[in-house]
């Protein structure tokens, strides 16, 4: 008989963000080989499959007895001891074995038993307890109720004083409390109490709700949404259109962050008077809901409004002495100090008169009301007051931008000055937080440094700075920047990691420099002669190195003609920048030069002279990559 | 509609009727209901507690002369700590939304994550916002630690946010419009505190005097900490006298703060000073506690 399962873990709300990976999870639960399925809404972690077998085959378990010379004693002890008569025992080889017969168990039984431990051991990013101390079970949030069946059996087991049973609960206002299912009715019954289990069903319902009422899509929204409601449904509200002369990025802040509403455009990139809220119920028929928000929101713009106002009575050039009061670091001061740097650094990276009041000015903003209340609007904030305040475009527009990239999708400022203060910001971060020893290590990294030094990289790459690396920085923070170059070009630029290591072994000047080797080695990588050259250039460095050898000039004199005399000539024909390609075409004179040189002649003269031209040849065309980095189709794994 | 005391009237009845003690607000000043004794020190330990009240709450930084229609120097708090938490403590919540004159089932409710952690005091919680038709109108939290300390029985604490909440169910754009008793506005009862003690708070007080008050005050507060151990009758220790000079040195610490005189330096090395006292006046309540449940142990045995 094959019986259906299904486990319903009953909680208070969970935040919406964890929810996908707890799921999949409990998507990994081994439930006798049937298939297992499992949705979630904020109030329940829900899993099923059909299927499983009501119970677990018999077995047999062989255990290993003494050796067959240790005698009959030692046999009968053995059999004693495993609760079995001395004749059932049989001999392999040289030694007693014991055939157990193992009975199958109720499927119902073992899962009780790991159940409840499987449930627990959801790994979430934080927990809590709630029934006693710390040393009581965590989940979290805390477990109401829970309905764990196969077929129409409850499977028995309890977590933190509650009991499984087959009682659900529906939406809490718009369903019953106590509703008996079975794992076949379970998603009808909760249906009919207020609930869409299938979190792809309410994705669409709010899709397709919004997209009706105009909203402008926004993919994150609707996946908070998704796992923040149990019965979605959407209105459309309207605000007070005088409200559109404050700044988009301020309304728009308000009605994603604060009020998890969707914009509503006009045309692209005009805001229009309205917003559509996502609901966790049915509707709104007496226009309640609608007006309950539209409150709210008319609050939030009065109060950004405000904040404009009283904020501009003190423009941003009053406020530079202020942010010595505003916390940079604890040990590297305030931001008034922080920003004495980094006008000094903009200065020094050659930032004019522009870039370096952008940068006086860029963190001035933290000390406004807007950006108090709005923190993740610092820097567009700075941008718009300095425009207001009649600050030069250029300085608005640098300040604005100056904290991008954000994130390694996100693009760089779009001006030269943005650019500089954006990089002196971060850059200044970086070496004040390495020189008093806040260094990320694992996962561990609360200043986001990984973040600023890939800002680091991605400006300097991507605006072509001329700025070389050891220049701006040393030491451990060298070495952390490298890794984020290597991250950089391999990630967001897709080039090979044995490529990235072979062009950042032959060094590292600027990063443009660096950038222009990639695309050359890249280029030439497919060409049919790249490879195998490459592999014979790892050769020569094996060679070399196993000979401890540390340079020497070539006598052409004792070259010999032919082979020897072929390569010689042809690679000092190219130049030492020549393309790639024409290094490549070396390949048959080096080929033909390992299948007739033997380089470890036996005249200690024609050794030296030889090891001195490889080696000659190798440090010529290493400026561009270490060749012997790169990894051959033979070596892949 | 209910006037702002008749909403106030009706939850302190809602959880009275639930078994709650209804205390009067706390007379030293804090920044929030949770930093009265009946919150702070009253969820440590083992014993069961159940206590309401609302609480006038300070916040000098919050200040605004008045002249926003939504923020307060002073915002009035109504406080409910459940210890143990009851299994139904959101049903009984949404009951008390109910009870005000909410009909449930013509609005939007969400509860969204919010977790909550006071570095001054030592303490954090689990929990969430609660969200009514957009608007957050109760901060629930499941505490988890206080004072440092860990805690045996978890408590709910859910604060409603009195202003906004009536704001809401009378409709008003401002709290200034509040119908606070029949024919008085919350302006008329509020607003000169908030004029008088925004123009204190920024412009006027004594900075000087003001750190000296808090190393007065701080200065008694350690020498109590540092008597408790030696003292021979642990029940009659002043522990909640302690206290109360640790509250004063938060507000003064929030006094001085909206007045501009803590540098970034020093700032962080006040925090550490408040906390350390609240740590330490936790650490001997909760001693105090244990010692009276052994005495009485110790009597039922005997």
């Amino acid at each position: 008989m094959s019986l259906d399962f299904l486990l319903e873990i009953g909680t208070e709300e969970i935040p919406h963000w964890m929810i996908p990976s707890a799921l999949d999870q409990l998507s990994k639960l081994d439930l006798f080989g049937a298939k297992v399925n499992v949705d979630a809404t904020p109030r329940r972690l829900v899993v099923w499959a059909a299927g499983l077998p009501e119970r677990t085959p018999d077995s047999e378990q062989v255990v290993k007895g003494p050796p067959v010379t240790s005698g009959d004693k030692a046999a009968e002890g053995f059999a004693k001891k495993q609760g079995a008569d001395v004749s059932t025992l049989r001999k392999a080889g040289n030694y007693y074995e014991l055939v157990k017969r193992v009975e199958g168990r109720a499927v119902c039984d073992i899962l009780a038993e790991t159940l409840p431990a499987a449930i627990l051991g959801i790994q979430w990013p934080k927990t809590m307890f709630w029934t006693g101390g710390k040393n009581s079970p965590r989940f979290i949030r805390p477990i109401r109720w829970m309905v764990a069946m196969l077929g129409d059996q409850v499977i028995p087991f309890e977590i933190a004083g509650v009991k499984t049973g087959n009682l659900t609960r529906g939406h809490r206002r718009m369903g019953q409390p106590t509703i008996s299912v079975t794992p076949h009715n379970f998603e009808a019954e909760l249906r009919k109490n207020g609930v869409i289990l299938s979190s792809n069903e309410r994705r669409e319902k709010i899709a397709a709700d919004i997209t009706a009422l105009g909203a402008k899509p926004d993919a994150e929204l609707l996946e908070t949404l998704t796992f923040i409601t149990e019965l979605p449904s959407a209105i459309r509200g309207d605000f007070n259109p005088d409200y559109l002369a404050l700044p988009a990025e301020v309304l728009t802040e308000v009605m994603r962050y604060h009020q998890k509403y969707f914009a509503v455009e006009s045309a692209p990139g005009k805001l229009a008077p309205h917003f559509v809220a996502v609901l966790n119920t049915s509707g709104d028929p007496d226009g309640l809901v609608k007006q309950g928000n539209e409150r709210v929101l008319r609050a939030r713009f009065n109060d950004a409004r405000f904040f404009w106002d009283v904020d501009q009575a003190h423009p941003l050039g009053d406020r530079v002495e202020d942010l010595a009061k505003v916390t940079f670091q604890a040990k590297l001061g305030s931001y008034k100090e922080k920003t004495d740097r980094t006008v000094a650094l903009v200065k020094e990276l050659g930032g004019d008169a522009h870039a370096q009041r952008a940068a006086l000015l860029a963190k001035c903003d933290l000390t406004t009301e807007m950006v108090k209340e709005f923190t993740d609007l610092q820097g567009v904030i700075g941008g718009l007051y300095a425009r207001a305040q009649g600050e030069h475009e250029e300085v608005a527009k640098a300040i604005y931008e100056h904290y991008q990239p954000l994130s390694m999708d996100d693009t760089i400022p779009s001006t030269r000055t943005g650019q500089i203060v954006a990089l002196a910001d971060k850059l200044d971060t970086l070496r004040g937080c390495f020189n008093v020893g806040l260094i990320p290590s694992g996962s561990k990294d609360p200043f986001a440094l990984r973040r600023a030094a890939q800002g680091v990289v991605k400006i300097l790459v991507e605006a072509k700075f001329d700025l070389k690396l050891d220049a701006l920085t040393s030491g451990a923070l060298y070495d952390f920047m490298l890794e984020r170059i290597q991250h950089y070009f391999r990630e967001v630029r897709g080039y090979k990691y044995d490529e990235v290591n072979a062009v950042l072994k032959a060094g590292v000047t600027t990063l443009a420099d660096v950038e222009a080797r990639l695309a050359a080695v890249a280029r030439v990588r497919p060409t049919p002669n790249f490879e195998p050259l490459a592999a014979s250039f790892k050769r020569i460095n094996n060679i070399l190195k196993q000979a401890n050898f540390s340079g020497g000039t070539v006598d052409a004199k004792l070259l010999e003609a032919g082979p020897e005399q072929d390569l010689y000539a042809a690679y000092r024909a190219l130049a030492e920048d020549a393309p790639l390609e024409q290094v490549a075409n070396l390949r048959p004179q080096v080929d033909q030069y390992f299948d007739d040189i033997m380089v470890n002649a036996p005249d200690e003269k024609v050794r030296f002279n030889r090891l001195s031209m490889l080696s000659d040849m190798l440090r010529k065309f290493s400026t561009i990559a270490d060749f012997s980095e790169i990894v051959t189709s033979g070596e892949q794994k | 509609m209910d006037t702002f005391q008749e909403t106030i009237f009706k939850l302190k009845h809602y959880w009275s009727d639930r078994g709650a003690i209804i205390q009067e607000p706390y007379d030293v000043e804090v920044g929030a209901g949770t930093m009265c004794p009946e919150t702070f020190l009253r969820v440590l330990g083992p014993k069961p507690y159940r206590v309401a009240y609302v609480q006038p709450s300070r916040r000098p930084a919050d200040g605004r002369y008045g002249e926003n229609p939504n923020r307060l120097y002073k915002h009035q708090q109504l406080q409910v700590i459940l210890k143990p938490t009851p299994d139904d403590i959101i049903d009984q919540y949404l009951g008390s939304l109910e009870a005000i004159g909410i009909d449930l089932s013509k609005h939007d409710l969400k509860l969204e994550e919010d977790n909550w952690e006071s570095p001054t005091l030592g303490a954090w919680g689990i929990g969430w916002q609660v969200m009514l038709d957009g608007m957050e109108v109760t901060q629930f939290t499941y505490f988890q630690q206080c004072g440092g300390i860990d805690l045996e029985l978890v408590p709910a604490e859910i604060t409603y946010g009195l202003e906004r909440l009536v704001a809401f169910l009378q409709g008003v754009e401002s709290v200034y419009d509040i119908e606070w008793a029949k024919g008085v506005k919350y302006s008329e009862v509020r607003l000169a505190d908030e004029v008088q003690f925004s123009v204190y708070n920024f412009e006027t007080a004594n900075v000087d005097r003001l750190w000296r008050l808090l190393g007065e005050y701080e200065a008694e507060a350690k020498d109590l900490l540092a008597k408790y151990a030696d003292a021979e009758n642990k029940q009659r220790f002043p522990v909640l006298a302690t206290y109360d000079n640790v509250l004063k040195c938060s507000h003064l610490f929030n006094l001085l703060d909206a007045r501009g005189a803590i540098s970034v330096t020093e700032r962080v090395g006040v925090i550490k000073r408040v906390r350390d006292l609240a740590v330490g006046t936790a650490k001997i309540w909760n001693d105090q506690q244990t010692a009276s449940l052994d005495k009485n142990q110790a009597e039922v045995s005997a």
